[in-house]
C-alpha cells in the first residue's frame, strides 16, 4: 500500500476556509471577485437561485454528484453522469461539468458551499454530452478557467456539433436546435461545448497547491480521447468512462483497445475510485471486473458469429440484451454494442 | 357545429390517405417518395406486388443508425431472357435520399446487394428493381433510426485515415450450383460532410467511395454509384457466375478519385 504523506494537509485543504484570504495578491482576489459575481449573475437574470447539486466526499477533499442511470431525458435534465471536483489549498479542478450548462451552473453553486477558491482547471474525461455540456457555466462565471482534455478531444468536439444538440434536446424537452425553429440559435448555443485549451498528449500534472493531480490520455477504447485523473493526495482515481458500474458499458471506440486499457488500468494504485456511470466506494482494481467480463463476453459471441459467417443482421438479431449480465440500459445500448464490436472485429486476422 | 367541424376536417383528410389506403402495403407513401419518384422514374408505373418485385430485409428498429444493415436480392436468377438491369436504394427522408445505384448484367447470376447505410431520421427505405424489359418493382420498409449521416464520421478517425484503401476480397465455398456469394470490404471513412466543426463553423469534406466495379474475367458483374449514406468501412456482399474459373476484381474510386483495386483467383469445384 502507498504511504500518503500528503494526507492531512489535503484534510486541512478540504475544510471551508472563508475567513483566509487567496493566498496571491490582489489580481487573482479581482478575478475571484469576479467569479463570485459572475456566479450569482445567471440566476439573477432568470429571477431565482441556482440549486447546489447534491455532493458526496468520496476521498477528503474529493467530491462527486452521482447521475442517474437514465437516459437523458427533462425529467432528470440530463443529469446522468457522475461529475464532480477536487479542492487544493491554492484553487479547484471540477472533473467533468455535466450534461447541460444548468448542470454546470448547479456544479458551480456546490463548490461555493464548500470553498471560497477559484476553480482553476476544468478537466472533461472525453466527448460524450453528458460530461462536457456543464462547461459552459464555468467559462461564463471566469474567463481565465483552463478547460483541460485529451489531445484528440477538441476533433471530437469538432465532428459532434448534431450529438450535442441532440443531447440538449433529450435533456431539456425542446426541439432540437438540429431541426431549426423559433428557438434554435438559443438551443443551438446551449448546446456548444467549451472546447479545451489545455491539452494532455501522454501525461500532465495539474498543480492545486498543495495537492497535485495526475492526468493521463489513453489510446482508443470506450472513445479515441479517453482521460483519467489521479489524484495523488488521496490516491483517488477519477476513471471517466473507462469504468462502468450498473450502467451497460457502450463502445464508442475500440472494443479491443478498451479491454487492453482496462489491463493497465488496473495497475493505478487507486484507493478510490470514481466511475464515470455508477457506485462510489468501489472495491479496487475488482471494480474492473463486471466490465471486462462484458466486453469479453461481447468480443467472444462476435467472434463467433464471424466465424460461422454471420451477417451483421444475424448477428444483432441474435442478441439478447436480457443476457448479459442485469446491466441497466442494455436494451438500449447492448444491441448497438454488437453492432460496433462487428465492425471493428470482422477486419481481424 | 362542433359536428360540422368534424365533417370538414374529415373530408380535408380524404385527399391525403386515400391513394394511401388504395396502395398495396408496400407502397406506403410519403411526401419524399411522390417527389423522388417523378424526379427518377417520371410517370413510368411502379409495380407494389407480383412475383418481380424485390426482397428488401431492415430492422425496423436499428440498433445504430450508422450502421444499419441492408438487404436487396431479386427473387429470380439472372438470364438473358430476363433480368434486373438495375437496383436502386432509396432513402426517403436522408439529406441525400437516393443512397446507391447498382447495376447488374446476366452475368451477376442473381441480383443481390447486401450492405450497410446511415439513417438519417425515422424514414421508409425502399427498393426499386428494373428490369430489362423496363419495368419498375418497389418493395418499401419502415425503419426507425436517427442521426447516422449526422453522425460523426468515426469512433477513431486516426486509425480510419491511416487504413484507407485497404480492400478484402472474399468468395464464399460453393455450397450450391448457381451464382456464387462474394464480399467486398472496403477501409474508408466515408465522411458525409454533414457534421458541422462548431468552432471554425465549417463543414467537414466530403470524402466517401463513389465507384464500384466488380467484373468477372473481364465480364461486368455489378457496378455500383455510391453516396455518403454508405456506412463507413463500406461493405458488399453480391453473387456471380463463377462459370469455369476466373479472375474476380473489383475496383473502387472515392470523391477524391483515389482508386483501390483487389483480385481474387476463383476456383470452381471440379476444375483444375
Amino acid at each position: 500500500m502507498p504511504v500518503l504523506p500528503l494526507q492531512r494537509p489535503v484534510g486541512r485543504a478540504a475544510a471551508i476556509d472563508r475567513g483566509r484570504p487567496w493566498p496571491d495578491h490582489g489580481v487573482r482576489l479581482l478575478a475571484a471577485l469576479a467569479v463570485a459575481a459572475g456566479m450569482f449573475l445567471p440566476g439573477a437574470v432568470r429571477g431565482g437561485t441556482v440549486d447546489a447539486l447534491p455532493m458526496v466526499e468520496a476521498a477528503p477533499g474529493v467530491f462527486v454528484h452521482r447521475g442517474r442511470h437514465e437516459e437523458s431525458a427533462p425529467e432528470n435534465g440530463g443529469d446522468i453522469a457522475n461529475i464532480g471536483f477536487v479542492v487544493g489549498e491554492r484553487c479547484v479542478a471540477v472533473v467533468d461539468s455535466g450534461g447541460t450548462p444548468a448542470i454546470g451552473r448547479a456544479l458551480r453553486a456546490a463548490i461555493r458551499l464548500r470553498t471560497d477558491r477559484p476553480v482553476c482547471y476544468v478537466v472533461n474525461t472525453h466527448m460524450h454530452p453528458d460530461h462536457l455540456l456543464g462547461n459552459a457555466a464555468f467559462r461564463e462565471a471566469d474567463r481565465d478557467v483552463r478547460f483541460v482534455g485529451s489531445v484528440r478531444l477538441p476533433a471530437a468536439i469538432a465532428a459532434r456539433t448534431a450529438v450535442y444538440q441532440a443531447a440538449i434536446a433529450a435533456a431539456t424537452g425542446q426541439p432540437c436546435a438540429c431541426t431549426g425553429g423559433e428557438n434554435a440559435a438559443e438551443a443551438a448555443a446551449e448546446a456548444r461545448p467549451v472546447p479545451p485549451d489545455l491539452l494532455v498528449d501522454g501525461e500532465m500534472r495539474l498543480d492545486l497547491g498543495g495537492r497535485t493531480l495526475h492526468l493521463r490520455s489513453w489510446p482508443t477504447a470506450h472513445t479515441d480521447n479517453d482521460l483519467t485523473v489521479f489524484d495523488e493526495a488521496s490516491a483517488t482515481l477519477w476513471a471517466g468512462d473507462l469504468l462502468f458500474e450498473g450502467r451497460i458499458p457502450v463502445v464508442d471506440g475500440s472494443l479491443r483497445g478498451w479491454l487492453a486499457v482496462i489491463g493497465e488500468l488496473r495497475t493505478v494504485p487507486a484507493r478510490h475510485v470514481i466511475p464515470g456511470h455508477g457506485a462510489l466506494g468501489l472495491a479496487w482494481p475488482q471494480a474492473l471486473v463486471p466490465q471486462e467480463r462484458y466486453l469479453t463476453d461481447l468480443a467472444a459471441a462476435v467472434r463467433t458469429a464471424l466465424r460461422q459467417a454471420k451477417s451483421l443482421a444475424e448477428t444483432v438479431d441474435a442478441a439478447d440484451p436480457a443476457q448479459v449480465g442485469g446491466w441497466q440500459l442494455a436494451e438500449a445500448y447492448h444491441r448497438r454494442n454488437v453492432t460496433a464490436a462487428y465492425v471493428e472485429l470482422e477486419w481481424e486476422d | 357545429m362542433q359536428r360540422r367541424r368534424f365533417l370538414l376536417a374529415g373530408a380535408a383528410l380524404v385527399p391525403a390517405w386515400g391513394f394511401g389506403l388504395a396502395r398495396a402495403d408496400d407502397d406506403p407513401p410519403s411526401p419524399e417518395w411522390e417527389q423522388l419518384r417523378g424526379q427518377l422514374f417520371g410517370d413510368r408505373p411502379i409495380a407494389t406486388e407480383g412475383p418481380a418485385l424485390p426482397l428488401l430485409e431492415v430492422p425496423a428498429r436499428a440498433a445504430d443508425a450508422a450502421t444499419v444493415p441492408v438487404a436487396i436480392s431479386s427473387p429470380f436468377d439472372q438470364s438473358a431472357a430476363r433480368h434486373v438491369k438495375t437496383l436502386y436504394l432509396v432513402i426517403d427522408r436522408n439529406p441525400s435520399p437516393v443512397a446507391a445505384i447498382f447495376r447488374f448484367a446476366p452475368e451477376s447470376g442473381r441480383a443481390e446487394v447486401v450492405t450497410r447505410v446511415r439513417i438519417e431520421q425515422y424514414t421508409f427505405v425502399r427498393a426499386i428493381a428494373e428490369l430489362d424489359d423496363g419495368s419498375l418493382h418497389l418493395a418499401s420498409r419502415y425503419v426507425k433510426a436517427a442521426g447516422g449521416c449526422s453522425a460523426p464520421a468515426g469512433k477513431d478517425p486516426a486509425a480510419a485515415a491511416a487504413n484507407l484503401g485497404q480492400l478484402r476480397l472474399r468468395v464464399d465455398a460453393a455450397l450450391e450450383d448457381g451464382p456464387r456469394r462474394a464480399r467486398l470490404m472496403i477501409r474508408h471513412p466515408n465522411t458525409s460532410g454533414l457534421a458541422m466543426d462548431q468552432i471554425t463553423r465549417y463543414y467537414a469534406k466530403p470524402h466517401f467511395v463513389r465507384e464500384v466495379t466488380v467484373s468477372y474475367r473481364g465480364r461486368p458483374v455489378l457496378k455500383a454509384e455510391l453516396t455518403f449514406a454508405i456506412s463507413e468501412n463500406p461493405d458488399f456482399g453480391f453473387r456471380f457466375l463463377p462459370g469455369g474459373g476466373g479472375e474476380l476484381e473489383a475496383r473502387v474510386v472515392d470523391t477524391e478519385n483515389l482508386a483501390f483495386t483487389s483480385r481474387v483467383a476463383v476456383a470452381v469445384p471440379g476444375t483444375p
